[in-house]
């Protein structure tokens, strides 16, 4: 099964732009498994944030996935189009990666 | 940006957090930092089992005899003072965790305790349902967040350990959002990074456990110990594919409800591999060692499941006591569109925690001045193989002793930050070139499967020493310059820094691994199969220069106050 990931990319600053990649896959598979493939096998530069996996314990793989905010390692790929964008309301790193460290428990502290 | 501390945590899981809060009450200043998110990018979030502590409310136990459990599955290589340290003070800190109201299941009155395999008791909590990992860690975040003085620094990656003189005098780190070069002066430095299982194919790791805190010591000069042995957990999941849930999910199923291993010949080969030997744990036939054995071998002998594992079956279990055992895990299985009433589950080993580690002394110090390690990362308390349940407990008690030590020495230790120490780890960062050939990410994998297939459970000399040779090219093809995409969030660069790390920490297991000419708990040779007493020996491992020097030492036995 091929699932086609739509995904915005760029860093603050930069006029954001979409790139689509077909992901292959098997039922079952995670957004994060095909993000995971991506960088594998076709872009180390994509940024996305995750730590566990599997388990849903980290909480760090946050996106907007079809509009919706979610986990990218709960939601299956599927087949056709998927839309993954940066979370909406924190602020852009890079990508698919945005600040979501509480205000607290960042480098720059905001006096 | 430069910033100054007392100490300095480098990863904020349970042995990093414990250390930083205790740190902090000793009085010290404290910057944690974490290369991912406070409490969220290692292992003890992720942990969903027990944790042992020899309370003896429910039934008489003594940390004794936890110790003497612990030392019998460390097969002679523990390290008896760090072994006896974990079982005495367990209990203190499982207690002092439900004063933090951390929500350790009750039977009764009593906080409940379960019989885990390998103890000779009911000695294991643990926080319902499957949640003790969760709970653990947001109960040190909200400790944290009360003591005064921590500074937490999340997205902040250790490059390498700032050594002058013979003494730690910091750390050089990069900044994930901005890539921005970060310098740490500070009196003690705190290895906390915890294991390295992200070396394997299939694991149950965190993408932050490549190992990085041994590879930081190895760097700074202190030496690693036992490293050769690496835990198989042997039923992690394999397929069909399951989100949501943990690979290491199918232990307690197994343990409560006695599922069945079935090969590709449907027939139940647990009991054609069990010796007679061999003590039995509990509800299971096999130890997770011969576990592990048993289904390598029906793989190797080509009677494995399509994924290459094992089937794993509960269909003889009736459906109410499933559902009555395990209620909101069915729901999440039947949510990834599995019944274990009707459907078989494939299984297979999978890499889950690290004996070895960081040489410390009882102090929790490296034989670096003001470097310690706590936690996973360092080597000793287990021994040749770990009880289920220690790490846990292990993460909290050397995380609390090397938080008070690191403060002391703090109180009498001026720091003396070197620019010059730092400028080798600063310059590094500096070089990184734009490049993204060969792709890192892939290098990543590769190493994964090479060491899953030379370095796995079951080794011989060829296999090892060809893992050795493909680690030496891979070395040499990352180069010393580091590669670079982008400036924000630089995947290409961490890619880069983990291959670094992750290299050297996989030649520091395969080269013991070659010299350990017999077989002991997870060390298992198949050309030299079998305990040979002459080997009850610990060996350590450190770097001079570009060389791996082994060394060998008997291990310690405790020193009983008197
Ligand atoms: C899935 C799973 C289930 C488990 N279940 C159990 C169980 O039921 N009972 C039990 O006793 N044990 C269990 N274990 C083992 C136990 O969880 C771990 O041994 C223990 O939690 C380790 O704690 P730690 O603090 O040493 O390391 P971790 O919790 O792994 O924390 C290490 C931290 O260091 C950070 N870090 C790493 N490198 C760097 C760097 N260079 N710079 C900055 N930060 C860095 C990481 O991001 C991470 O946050 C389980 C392990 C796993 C993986
Ligand atoms: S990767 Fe941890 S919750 Fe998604």
């Amino acid at each position: 099964m091929k699932a086609v990931l739509d995904i915005r990319r760029g860093a603050p600053g930069e006029t954001p732009h979409n790139q689509t990649f077909d992901v292959p896959f098997e039922p079952g598979q995670s957004i994060l498994d095909g993000l995971r493939a991506l960088r594998r096998d076709v872009d180390p530069s994509l940024a996305f944030r995750f730590a566990c996996i599997n388990a849903n314990a980290c909480k760090e793989c946050m996106m907007l996935i079809d509009g919706k905010v979610d986990y990218a390692c709960t939601v299956r790929l599927k087949e056709g189009v998927t839309t993954l964008a940066p979370l909406p309301k924190k602020a852009l790193v890079r990508d698919l990666v945005t600040e979501i460290a509480p205000p607290d428990e960042r480098l720059h502290l905001k006096s | 940006m430069h910033l100054e501390t007392d100490v300095l945590v480098i990863g904020a899981g349970g042995a990093g957090m414990y250390a930083a809060i205790e740190a902090s009450r000793a009085g010290a200043s404290v910057i944690l930092a974490d290369r991912s998110l406070i409490g969220r990018g290692g292992a003890t979030v992720m942990a969903q089992m027990t944790v042992a502590a020899a309370l003896g409310d429910r039934e008489p136990d003594s940390w004794e005899y936890h110790l003497s459990d612990t030392l019998a599955a460390g097969r002679g290589l523990c390290d008896e003072t760090l072994a006896a340290m974990v079982c005495e003070e367990g209990p203190g800190r499982i207690r002092e965790m439900d004063a933090w109201k951390v929500g350790w299941a009750r039977d009764g009155e009593h906080i409940a305790q379960v019989h885990a395999p390998g103890h000779d008791r009911a000695r294991c909590v643990y926080v319902e349902v499957l949640s003790t990992g969760p709970a653990v860690s947001k109960t040190l975040r909200t400790q944290l967040n009360l003591v005064s003085g921590v500074r937490r620094i999340g997205d902040l990656a250790i490059v390498d350990i700032v050594v002058e003189d013979g003494r730690a005098c910091g750390a050089v780190a990069i900044h994930i959002p901005t890539s921005e070069i970060v310098t740490i002066a500070a009196t003690s430095v705190i290895i906390a990074t915890g294991g390295l299982t992200r070396l394997y194919r299939r694991n149950s790791a965190s993408s932050n456990m490549g190992g990085d805190g041994y590879a930081l010591a190895l760097r700074a000069g202190a030496p690693l110990i036992d490293m050769e042995f690496v835990q198989f957990f042997p039923i992690g999941h394999l397929a069909p594919r399951l989100v949501g849930m943990d690979p290491i999910m199918w232990d307690p199923f197994r343990y409560k409800l006695g599922g069945k291993l079935l090969n590709s010949e449907m027939h139940e080969f647990e009991t054609d591999y069990a010796r007679s030997d061999q003590r039995s744990d509990g509800n299971y036939v096999l130890t997770r060692d011969l576990a592990t054995y048993a289904i390598s071998k029906e793989v190797e002998a080509g009677r494995g499941s399509p994924a290459g594992g094992a089937y794993l079956s509960f269909q003889h279990v009736p459906e109410d006591v499933i559902r009555k055992s395990f209620g909101p895990v069915v729901d999440r299985l039947a949510a990834n569109g599995i019944d274990l009433a009707t459907q078989l589950v494939e299984v297979a080993p999978i890499a889950h925690y690290h004996m070895g580690g960081v040489q410390v002394n009882a102090q929790l110090e490296t034989n670096i001045e003001g470097l310690y390690a706590c936690g996973e990362a360092i080597g000793g308390a287990n021994g040749a193989n770990r009880l289920s349940g220690n790490a846990i407990t292990e993460a909290f008690v050397f995380g609390a002793r090397a938080g008070v030590n690191a403060a002391e020495r703090a109180k009498r230790a001026r720091t003396r930050w070197s620019d010059a120490a730092a400028k080798p780890a600063v310059a590094l960062l500096r070089s990184a070139e734009k490049r993204d050939t060969p792709n890192p990410a892939h290098l990543v994998a590769d190493l994964q499967a090479l060491m899953a297939d030379k370095v796995g459970p079951f080794r011989t000399q060829q296999k090892l020493g060809e893992a050795i040779a493909a680690l030496d090219d891979m070395t040499k093809a990352i180069g010393d310059q580091p590669w670079s995409s982008a400036e924000p969030f630089d995947t290409v660069l961490l890619d880069w820094l983990d291959l670094r790390n992750m290299l050297l920490v996989a030649k520091s297991v395969a080269v013991p691994a070659l010299a350990r000419t017999e077989s002991r708990g997870a060390h298992q040779r198949d050309d030299f199969p079998g305990l040979d007493d002459s080997w009850t020996l610990n060996q350590t491992i450190a770097l001079a220069g570009d060389r791996l020097d082994l060394a060998k030492r008997v291990p310690s036995s405790r020193k009983v106050p008197v």
